[in-house]
């Protein structure tokens, strides 16, 4: 896997470079609180190329929750562009937010955020639902979605009859039904006991080692080094922007841990 | 997104609480039921008092003699004594609208037969009249003509009459005394029931040919009333100028002075009884459309607190691709779900209390596949625009905000 990293220090717009994904301008983001204004962001400038596994930390308050909304399409940058695969995101409708969240952006959260009272296929099938496919490709692409993260037998169950391991396990299954250009975790590890978060560090590194381009925010050093790249926010700008050295193999971690079965 | 998904959800979202789901469709389920049974019960009044009226007769008008002003005293109708059976005759010769005429007297007599005598009401006429008001003889004949013109002591009975005087004996052939004379009954009537003006008994009453009634009974020379036949329904309405004009010519009315007759159109009776029963109709299904409107804002109480509780639902789903109109639709489609469901439990409601006026209060209950059709629109009509503006909520939501609620 290419990782080609740069900051891209002269702010003009380029045409988007081969294998680049993700490219983001000089961005800011505040919020107006009636007569202060708090800067969340204050000018972010980076670009992520297809292929990479990148670790987002900071200390609460630093930004990086505010940079993944962004990413996420969930919120849209008050000055600068985002551009993503080529299109300024930072002028799309929100209508046109939620087509992009749908189809290039895959999203796991720290909570795990399942419907209750729902299947597990019936979760993963929701992202396509609103991709508008029909019935049975949305069957065919869930339950391939679920036996890729390794839950092909658990596809009737309710999240309340699995453990927070199999369910954050869901949750990825869902975020990639829809084959999307990113993964972006928001503290995915947050819930979880530490085997069953290098697990899912498992999962993540699997799934970028097949291609697929991961963002991660945590505040967990032990959690970043699994990733390729980090970069530290620090008062709404990126302080640190470095490649990781001597990065685990999850697979390798797990085997010297004790074994906690947790099926 | 596929219409059986999205429905899917909905139910299943109701199915999660059935009792507050059921206790919001209970508003729509009473206003839907109240609708048509109110609306059933005003059709069935505004039927019976149709058939009561096309009862009374075809095409029928009914000239009846004035009211007399004897120094500021008016007397009411009927009082006026110069409706006479020649007034009759030029009706029938001059009035092309009309078809056949029907003398009227009348008074009131007790009636004696064996040992049992009843008061009843004694008309006199000829025996067209009951042609006129379309008025079968059930055993008997009528009076003839022939009996009209020698003032025969004959007489055919009303229903209530052959009941309350001969019970289980047969009237045919029998001598009845009115006011001491002999009269030989000749005929039995059909029942017609109440009359839908008056709410009288129409079978109360003696038939005699008018000239016996004039002569014998009464002793009156002038007519109380004329009953007219009108050579179809649309010449009513001819038929009832043409007698006017005739009649102030006749009586030598000067323009500008009041009619000493009354001519009634009972096409206007019924059309004022049709418009009364619709009145009432629209009265009561708009008492009932009141109860569904509160049960479409029960409907919007529930769907707000649906909103608030599934805000982090509704963020993931935003955050996993749903456009606001995904989410508007899923909360719209909730609402009308849940009153529609309400709606067809609610006609059965309405079907079955109908059905149950009629068992228990014997009133005619008319259900209008019409009423059913606009009930069940009107619920799911109540269900979008109520479900509106809970929906248009949760759509307008901040998919982060949404997604921190806990």
């Amino acid at each position: 896997m290419g990782t080609i990293t740069q900051i891209d220090a002269t702010r003009t717009v380029s045409p988007a470079a081969p294998g680049e994904l993700i490219r983001v301008e000089d961005v800011h983001k505040y919020y107006d609180l009636g007569e202060t204004r708090v800067h969340a962001l204050r000018g972010v400038t980076l670009t992520i190329t297809r292929g990479e596994f990148v670790a987002i930390m900071g200390a609460s308050g630093s930004g990086k929750s505010t940079f993944m909304n962004l990413l996420g399409c969930l919120d849209k940058p008050s000055s600068g562009r985002y551009m993503l695969e080529g299109i300024d995101v930072s002028k799309l409708e929100k209508k046109d937010l939620a087509v992009i969240r749908n189809r290039k952006l895959g999203f796991v959260f720290q909570g795990f955020n399942l419907l209750a009272r729902t299947t597990a296929l019936e979760n993963v099938e929701l992202p396509t639902l609103y991709a508008r496919l029909n019935k049975d490709d949305r069957v065919r692409r869930a339950s391939e979605s679920l036996q890729m993260v390794g839950l092909g037998d658990r596809i009737d169950h309710y999240p309340s009859q699995l453990s927070g391991g199999q369910q954050q396990r869901v949750a990825i299954a869902r975020a990639l039904v829809n084959s999307p250009a990113i993964l972006l975790a928001d503290e995915p590890t947050g819930n979880l006991d530490s085997r069953t978060s290098v697990e899912i560090l498992d999962i993540f590194q699997k799934l970028n080692d097949g291609g697929l381009t991961i963002v991660l925010v945590t505040h967990e050093a032990d959690v970043a080094r699994f990733a390729k790249r980090t970069l530290v926010f620090r008062d709404g700008k990126v302080r640190r922007d470095e490649p990781v050295k001597d990065r685990p193999r999850a697979q390798e971690v797990i085997k010297t841990m004790p074994s906690i079965e947790e099926d | 997104m596929d219409l059986v998904a999205i429905l899917r959800i909905a139910v299943r979202a109701l199915a999660r609480n059935k009792l507050r789901s059921s206790l919001t469709m209970l508003g729509v389920i009473i206003g839907v039921g109240a609708v048509i049974a109110m609306v059933g019960v005003g059709q069935g009044a505004s039927k019976q008092v149709q058939d009561q009226i096309a009862a009374m007769g075809s095409n029928m008008l009914f000239v009846s003699s004035g009211t007399v002003n004897r120094g500021g005293l008016r007397l009411g109708w009927g009082q006026t004594k110069t409706l006479i059976y020649d007034d009759m005759k030029a009706i029938l010769q001059e009035s092309p609208a009309v078809k056949t005429a029907a003398p009227g007297g009348q008074t009131s007599a007790q009636v004696v037969f064996g040992n049992d005598n009843w008061f009843t009401n004694i008309q006199g006429t000829e025996p067209q009249y009951f042609d006129i008001r379309d008025w079968p003889i059930v055993a008997g004949t009528p009076f003839t003509q022939a009996e009209v013109d020698s003032s025969a002591n004959v007489a055919v009975i009303g229903a209530s009459v052959r009941q309350n005087l001969f019970g289980a004996t047969d009237p045919i052939g029998q001598t009845v005394r009115i006011k001491s004379l002999p009269f030989k009954v000749v005929g039995v009537l059909n029942s017609k029931g109440q009359s839908a003006a008056m709410g009288q008994d129409q079978d109360d009453v003696i038939f005699v040919p008018i000239t016996t009634l004039q002569k014998k009974l009464t002793g009156e020379t002038w007519l109380r009333f004329i009953v007219v036949s009108a050579v179809s329904k649309d010449a009513t309405y001819a038929a009832q100028q043409e007698i006017t004009s005739l009649l102030r010519d006749r009586h030598r009315i000067r323009t500008g002075q009041d009619d000493d007759f009354m001519v009634r159109n009972l096409a206007d009776v019924a059309d004022l009884a049709d418009q009364s029963s619709r009145v009432m109709t629209m009265l009561l299904a708009s008492i009932a459309g009141v109860s569904l409107i509160v049960g479409g804002i029960g409907i919007m109480n529930i769907m707000l607190v649906s909103v608030t509780e599934r805000t982090r639902e509704i963020g993931i789903r935003m955050a996993i691709g749903a456009t606001e109109g995904d989410v508007q639709r899923q909360f719209l489609i909730e609402a009308i779900v849940l009153s529609l469901i309400g709606g067809a439990i609610g006609i059965l409601f309405g079907v079955g209390s109908s059905l149950l006026i009629t068992k228990v209060l014997g009133w005619s209950v008319l259900i209008s596949p019409l009423a059913i059709v606009a009930a069940a629109v009107f619920s799911g009509a109540v269900g979008i625009f109520f479900g509106f503006y809970p929906a248009r909520k949760a759509a307008r939501l901040d998919p982060i905000e949404a997604l921190r609620f806990e």
